[in-house]
């Protein structure tokens, strides 16, 4: 096994699948300097550098993916899709079902997500139940390196749309330009098993729609993606010592969703707590509660997620962002200890 | 028709930026967080503008919406603690920098690259139905231009014939892309169209931009559609403070360090990259500075000079400490 960080894991994925598929092209703003070491190694061609211009670009990428190519677009921020949006709904996601599954689009849509370094709600958002709600797409949220090279093996070769999230605290780069830009006077709640960790020797695609059980516990299941598989670790350590077993499930997908796992896990524990750093409302954390009801299963419920416009203000953002206390301070009380 | 007033017009640009520059000092050290994008550079476009405006006028603003906000009066102690994320600044500490709002002087900003476009258009729409003689202004950089909404908004205000003025700040880099490699065509004959007329000016002469946008915002006010200024300058921070390009072009040792690591790849890709990363230090260049510019202008009255900027200086030191009273008296007593 060899360390790694978040981002050089994805790039040493797509440098190799790069290197084996010459279909495989990166379109997306200042993609030039953001893959440096990719530009530098496939040149312009393969390496697109394209004008602010989301909804020609990424309906672009729809097409182009149509006509034989595996384009990794990227959307520099999740936030900026709004732009790009009807290209998603309305091409991306449906144009399989149309054709009547004779026509896919093999199609990554890379995106960085979420929040915890003071830029406020039009950089910090995570959208992935907004996304998820549409039908036609995979949606994937990796937490660690190893997950984040797997599963970007997996999404290239996926034959219909990914959107692949990298959360901001968990890449290096984005987090040196976006937050500290440089700076030493600031500082951040950066998970380091995500931010850095170990990968296997030979890159393996790790299927889409399977989680992964963090850790065993038998009294909750506490249930997540992205930064908040870290936050519910460090949660669980703190339930540890109140004698209080708490699993940890990563979802990685939310869709496919690995409903078989989360079953499972809620019939064993009754307890479920979501970990979700979206929106609450009409979101991840309802979806799988109604999905496990709809399974016959009964349980205990509760959700910890971000429910207003993330506030710029650091003070007023960390109360806001799921954290360690807000899901111990839930897990306590739906437990009722 | 009135003159142009440059003592007037230097005096706000020197407020901007001796402001910004307290700003980028609070963000060094760290009592501002995320990205800070300054306006450093294009003072005198907005001066130029801004300071012909009147009661009603409404702006729509980019992510640089600190020196239009300054010079459109808003108060600079709520502006550093909105910066400094104070429940007592100008949006509650819940807005930042690039999520700037004061309704009553008309004002909005976003950090959505081109929604200034649609923004401005139904400012104008608004104002145009209340039958008022006011106008709308939207500031975007070049890098919006190529952004779908914008390009709507401007057959919008045009079909409409809407008093929107679109200003295109041009300093030829989409964050760390030269936009000339993605912009196809000409400008004044890209917004010609759409049946808008368009001008290009230099961006850091502030006599010439108020000089263009005068005779623009007279039409305007008189039942005239849109126009659109496209005015070249330079930012003289880069995309934003702590560029990580700008940190490579400024620092020889880091840029030979990331050289050497591209060597293994292939020498022609190299070579446009070290190209970019020397090139990038460009739009920084001092030489197209608007405040040393203006500063040149006035030079054969250098008494007045130095009186308005040791009154600037003097005023923005109070505004910033009395932010900063109130900052370090705590979040939790105000």
């Amino acid at each position: 096994m060899n360390k790694m960080g978040f981002a050089q894991a994805i790039e040493t994925v797509i440098a190799k699948a790069m290197e084996e598929d010459e279909n495989i092209i990166i379109m997306g703003e200042d993609v030039h300097g953001l893959r440096l070491n990719l530009f530098a190694r496939f040149g312009r061609e393969r390496v697109m550098p394209t004008p602010i211009s989301e909804s020609a670009f990424v309906g672009a990428a729809v097409s182009a993916a149509m006509a034989g190519l595996r384009p990794i677009v990227e959307i520099m921020l999740v936030d900026f899709i709004g732009v790009a949006m009807d290209a998603i709904l309305n091409h991306a996601a449906k144009i399989s079902f149309f054709s009547g599954n004779n026509w896919n689009v093999p199609l990554v849509i890379r995106t960085a997500c979420g929040g915890g370094y003071g830029d406020a709600g039009q950089h910090e958002q995570s959208l992935w139940g907004l996304l998820a709600h549409i039908p036609g797409l995979n949606i994937v949220i990796p937490s660690n390196p190893a997950d984040a090279g797997g599963l970007m093996l997996s999404s290239i070769y996926a034959d219909d749309p990914v959107i692949y999230f990298e959360h901001k605290l968990l890449t290096d780069y984005w987090l040196d330009s976006m937050g500290s830009g440089g700076r030493t006077t600031v500082s951040f709640n950066v998970p380091e098993n995500g931010l850095e960790g170990e990968v296997p020797d030979k890159w393996q695609p790790i299927p889409l729609g399977k989680l992964n059980q963090m850790k065993e516990g038998n009294d909750i299941t506490l249930v997540s993606v992205g930064v908040g598989v870290h936050r519910s670790m460090e949660a669980a350590k703190i339930l540890e010592e109140k004698g209080i077993s708490a699993e940890v499930l990563d979802l990685r997908c939310l869709a496919p969703l690995d409903v078989e796992e989360l079953k499972n896990s809620v019939e064993k524990t009754k307890t479920l707590l979501i970990i979700d750093e979206d929106y609450k409302s009409f979101g991840l954390s309802g979806e799988i509660s109604a999905m496990l009801l709809e399974n016959d299963i009964s349980f205990k419920f509760g959700r910890i997620c971000t429910e207003t416009t993330i506030p710029y203000s650091r003070e007023l953002e960390n109360q806001v962002l799921p954290n360690k206390e807000r899901i111990v301070k839930e897990a306590l009380k739906i437990l009722r200890i | 028709m009135v003159e142009v007033n440059i003592w007037q017009l230097y005096q706000s640009m020197l407020y901007s930026r001796l402001f910004e520059n307290a700003v980028k000092d609070l963000w060094e050290q760290g009592k501002i967080s995320g990205e800070m994008h300054l306006g450093t550079g294009e003072e005198a476009i907005i001066a130029g503008i801004v300071s012909q405006l009147e009661q009603g006028d409404a702006i729509a603003v980019d992510h640089r919406g600190t020196p239009p906000f300054i010079m459109r009066g808003i108060d600079p102690i709520l502006l550093l603690l909105e910066f400094l994320g104070h429940p007592k600044g100008l949006c509650s500490g819940q807005g930042g920098h690039m999520h700037l709002f004061s309704k009553e002087h008309l004002i909005a900003s976003s950090g959505i690259v081109g929604s200034s476009g649609p923004a401005a258009t139904g400012f104008a729409l608004a104002l145009k139905y209340q039958k008022r003689r006011n106008i709308a202004v939207a500031f975007f950089g070049e890098g919006a231009i190529n952004q779908g909404m914008m390009l709507e908004s401007m057959n919008l205000a045009s079909i409409w014939s809407l008093p929107v003025l679109f200003v295109c700040k041009d300093n030829n880099w989409a964050v760390s892309t030269i936009t000339n490699d993605v912009t196809g065509g000409n400008l004044i004959d890209r917004v010609k169209g759409f049946g808008i007329e368009g001008y290009e000016v230099d961006g850091t002469d502030v006599e010439e931009v108020w000089k263009v946008a005068n005779e623009m915002i007279y039409k305007m006010r008189n039942n005239g559609g849109p126009q659109f200024i496209h005015a070249h300058c330079v930012h003289t921070e880069g995309h934003f403070l702590g560029d990580p390009l700008l940190r490579y072009n400024r620092n020889p040792d880091l840029l030979a360090e990331v050289a050497d690591s591209l060597k293994k790849y292939a020498g022609k890709n190299l070579d446009e990259i070290l190209l970019l990363l020397r090139k990038i230090g460009g739009q920084t260049k001092k030489k197209a500075d608007p405040i040393v510019i203006i500063q040149k202008k006035l030079k054969n009255d250098p008494d007045r000079l130095k009186q308005i900027e040791e009154e600037v200086n003097i005023e923005i030191e109070q505004k910033v400490n009395k932010a900063l009273e109130i900052f370090e008296g705590g979040i939790k007593n105000e």
